[in-house]
C-alpha cells in the first residue's frame, strides 16, 4: 500500500499518574512507545485482551487523553495536525474529523433525549448547521444511512433494540461527515444474530463514504472478517501488525499464535489442546523486566527475560516485535 | 445413565403493570450426571430466566403454570423443586445439590467480605462441619481450581483478585458443597479468550471429577461446541431445538439455529459474508401467534407458521426440532 498514512504513530506513549501523597506516586503506562500507520480508506483492527491498552491507544488518537511521550499525527487532504500540541480551534476543527462509536449502546444514549435530538446535538454543538432545517436535513440524510426512517427519529432510546440503538451511535458519530472513525468494541455487546448486521453495515458505510476505521476488539473473528489491517498489543506494546489474512495465515508472535487457538472452535471434535496460554496478563503497574509477554511465553529463552525486543519490519509489511520470530518460523508447527 | 433434574412443562409467567408476561413457554429437557447441557439464546430468549427456576431464584412476580415441574433426583428421593416453600426446604436447590456461577464474578461476590468468610459461611449452612474444618476444605478447593497461594487469597476480597481468578474462586465456592448440578451462567463471556479457555478447561476436569451435571448457559456457539454434550436452543421462552452437540451444529435443522450458526463470523473462511438473522427478537410483551419466530423466519411457509404452534419433530431419537417444516402434514 502506497497510499498516505490519515492517522501515524511515532513512539507515542500514555502514561497515567496514579497513587497519592508524596512517596507513592507513580506512572502508569497504558500505552508504551507505539509506532504505527493507519492508512487512509483502511478498516485498521487493534487486537489484544483486557488491559493491553487498545482502549487508551484509540482514544489517543482522538486526543481524549493526553499524549504524554512521542508523536501523533492526523493528516488528510485539507489539514494536517499534531495530535500532541492541539488546542483551540484547531482542536475544535479536529473533533468534526474524528468520532467514537462506544461499546454500549445500552449506556451510550440519553434515555430522556429523542433520536433526531441525539444525532443532532453533535451539529449543534461544532456549530456546523446554521439553521434548524439544515440540521433536519442532515439527520435525516444520516438515519437513512444507517436504516433508521423516519418514524424511529421522534422515539426514545428505551423503544430501540440493542442492535437499533448501535445504529442510532453510528449515525450520531457519522453527522459531522468525519474522515476517522474509532470504534470501540462496537459489536461486543450485540448478539450474534444482529452483530453481523452492525459489522455489515458499518462495512458499507466505510465504503460509501470513504472513511477510514480503527476497529478496537477483543473478537479475533470478528476483526477477521471486518479488517482489512490489524495490530495486537500485549501490555501497551504493539506485538504484531499486518495485512488480516499475512496475520490469520502465518503469525509470528507466540502471543499471536497463542490468542488464535484460544478461540473456541465451532467444531466440537476439535476439542485441541493447542498452545494454551497459562496464567494472566501483568498488571500495568508491575511490569515484568525484558519482553513483556515472557513470564506467559511457551518460547521464553533466558535474553527475552532481560531484554525487550523492538518492532521488527523485514520489509514485507508484517512487523513482529519478538527475539525468536525466525526461529518460530522454521520450527515444526505444533 | 439416571437423570438428576427432570424439568416438565414448565412455564413461567411475570405479573406486571402491563399485565402477564411470558418468559418461559413449555419448556421440557432432562440432565444426566456427568453431562453438560449447553442452553443457548439471545438475550431475552428466557434462558437466565429458566436457570433462576430451577433454583426457585425467580423474583416475587413469577407466576409458574400448575403443570410446570421441576423434579429434582437425589439420594434422599425426588423433590419438585416448585414446592418448595420455606427457606430451610430451599436449601437442597440452594447450594446444597445445586449451585450456580454467574456471568459477573465481581458483582457475585460481597466487596467487604472476604473470598474466605464467604466459602466459609456456605460450608456452615449447607453442612454440619466446623468452621475451622469447612476453611480447610475452602482453601482446598481454591487450590484445586488452580489459584496460587490458596491460603492467601482465602483472607482477600473480591476487588485484588483479577478477572479470571474471580471467576475460578467463584466456581470453587459453588463446587465446595459438593453438588450434583452445577448452573453456570454465561461463565466466561465476561472473560479474555486466553482466559475463557483456561477456565473451559477447568470446568471440563470438574466434571469428570466431581461426576455432576452442568447447565452451561451462554449465546456463544463456540463456546457450546467445545463444553457441551447436548445442545438445546432457546428463543423466545421456548426450546426451538434440542439433540447432541455434534448434530445440533453440523446438521441444524430449525431454520433459527441455522441462522445463528450462518452469522457467526468463520475463521476459516474469511471471505464468506457476514449473514445476520433479519429483524429483531420481538418484545415478550408483543409475542407472535403460532410459531414464536416467524416473524424472522426466512422459511415461512405461510399461515400455519402465524397461527399454529409447532409440535416436537423428532429428526431422530435424541434431535428435535420444533418446526412445521418438519411437521408430518403441515406442509401445504
Amino acid at each position: 500500500m502506497s497510499e498516505k498514512p490519515l492517522i501515524s504513530a511515532r513512539n507515542l506513549s500514555v502514561g497515567f499518574k496514579i497513587g497519592s501523597g508524596f512517596f507513592n506516586k507513580s506512572t502508569l503506562k497504558a500505552v508504551d512507545n507505539v509506532s504505527l500507520d493507519i492508512v487512509k480508506g483502511s478498516f485498521f483492527g487493534l487486537v489484544g485482551e483486557s488491559g493491553s491498552g487498545k482502549t487508551t491507544l484509540g482514544r489517543a488518537f482522538l486526543k481524549a487523553v493526553p499524549i504524554t511521550g512521542g508523536h501523533a499525527t492526523y493528516q488528510d487532504d485539507e489539514v494536517s495536525y499534531d495530535l500532541g500540541t492541539l488546542t483551540g480551534p484547531a482542536l475544535k476543527d479536529f473533533r468534526t474529523r474524528a468520532q467514537l462509536i462506544f461499546q454500549d449502546p445500552y449506556a451510550a444514549l440519553s434515555p430522556r433525549m429523542t433520536v433526531r435530538d441525539i444525532i443532532a446535538e453533535p451539529l449543534e454543538v461544532m456549530g456546523l448547521t446554521k439553521t434548524r432545517e439544515e440540521t433536519d436535513a442532515r439527520v435525516r440524510e444520516i438515519a437513512a444511512k444507517c436504516r433508521l426512517n423516519l418514524e424511529h427519529l421522534r422515539r426514545f432510546p428505551h423503544a430501540f433494540s440493542g442492535g437499533q440503538r448501535q445504529r442510532i451511535s453510528i449515525a450520531r458519530a457519522l453527522v459531522s461527515r468525519p474522515n476517522f472513525i474509532v470504534a470501540d468494541e462496537s459489536v461486543a455487546a450485540l448478539d450474534v444474530s444482529i452483530q453481523a448486521d452492525v459489522l455489515n453495515l458499518l462495512k458499507e458505510i466505510q465504503r460509501e463514504m470513504g472513511l477510514t476505521f480503527l476497529f478496537i476488539s477483543h473478537d479475533l473473528s470478528v476483526v477477521a472478517h471486518t479488517c482489512d489491517h490489524l495490530a495486537v498489543m500485549y501490555l501497551g506494546r504493539l506485538v504484531e501488525t499486518a495485512p488480516t489474512r499475512t496475520l490469520f495465515k502465518a503469525p509470528r508472535h507466540p502471543y499471536t499464535k497463542a490468542l488464535f487457538s484460544a478461540i473456541p472452535s465451532l467444531d466440537p471434535d476439535d476439542r485441541r489442546g493447542g498452545q494454551k496460554l497459562i496464567g494472566e496478563i501483568p498488571s500495568p503497574t508491575n511490569q515484568p523486566p525484558g519482553c513483556k509477554f515472557h513470564t506467559r511465553c511457551p518460547m521464553v529463552i533466558d535474553r527475552c527475560r532481560v531484554e525487550e525486543p523492538s518492532l521488527e519490519n523485514p520489509g514485507d509489511g508484517h512487523s513482529v516485535s519478538c527475539h525468536r520470530w525466525r526461529e518460530l518460523l522454521t520450527m515444526p508447527a505444533e | 445413565m439416571t437423570a438428576l433434574i427432570d424439568v416438565q412443562n414448565l412455564t413461567l409467567k411475570f405479573r406486571t403493570d402491563e399485565g402477564l408476561i411470558t418468559a418461559v413457554d413449555d419448556v421440557s429437557f432432562t440432565i444426566d450426571r456427568g453431562e453438560v447441557m449447553g442452553l443457548v439464546g439471545e438475550s431475552g430468549s428466557g434462558k437466565s430466566v429458566t436457570a433462576k427456576a430451577l433454583m426457585h431464584l425467580n423474583a416475587k412476580n413469577a407466576v409458574y403454570t400448575p403443570e410446570s415441574k421441576i423434579l429434582l433426583h437425589t439420594e434422599a428421593g425426588t423433590v419438585d423443586v416448585l414446592k418448595l416453600r420455606t427457606a430451610k426446604e430451599l436449601k437442597i436447590a440452594r447450594g446444597g445439590a445445586i449451585s450456580m456461577i454467574f456471568q459477573e464474578p465481581m458483582a457475585s461476590f460481597a466487596p467487604a467480605i472476604t473470598i474466605g468468610s464467604q466459602m466459609v459461611e456456605q460450608l456452615l449452612i449447607h453442612s454440619d462441619m466446623n468452621k475451622a474444618r469447612a476453611k480447610e476444605i475452602s482453601i482446598e478447593m481454591l487450590d484445586r481450581v488452580g489459584i496460587s497461594d490458596p491460603s492467601k487469597r482465602f483472607d482477600q476480597y473480591a476487588f485484588e483478585l483479577s478477572g479470571g481468578m474471580r471467576q475460578r474462586a467463584m466456581i470453587a465456592m459453588a463446587l465446595s458443597t459438593k453438588p450434583s448440578l452445577l448452573i453456570a451462567d454465561e461463565p466466561t463471556t465476561a472473560l479474555d479468550v486466553t482466559i475463557q479457555a483456561q477456565v473451559i478447561d477447568l470446568m471440563k476436569d470438574l466434571v469428570a471429577e466431581f461426576h455432576m451435571g452442568i447447565i452451561f448457559i451462554t449465546h456463544d456457539l463456540g463456546v457450546i461446541a467445545q463444553t457441551a454434550d447436548r445442545v438445546s436452543v432457546m428463543y423466545l421462552g421456548k426450546i426451538i431445538e434440542q439433540g447432541p452437540v455434534r448434530e445440533v451444529i453440523r446438521h441444524a435443522k430449525h431454520p433459527y439455529t441455522q441462522g445463528l450458526l450462518a452469522a457467526l463470523p468463520k475463521l476459516d473462511d474469511l471471505d464468506a459474508p457476514l449473514t445476520p438473522v433479519a429483524g429483531d427478537i420481538p418484545s415478550p410483551l408483543e409475542r407472535p401467534p403460532g410459531c414464536v419466530f416467524h416473524t424472522r423466519c426466512p422459511d415461512f411457509i405461510g399461515d400455519v407458521c402465524k397461527t399454529k404452534l409447532p409440535a416436537n419433530a423428532s429428526v431422530d431419537a435424541t434431535h428435535n426440532v420444533a418446526c412445521h417444516l418438519y411437521s408430518e402434514g403441515a406442509k401445504a
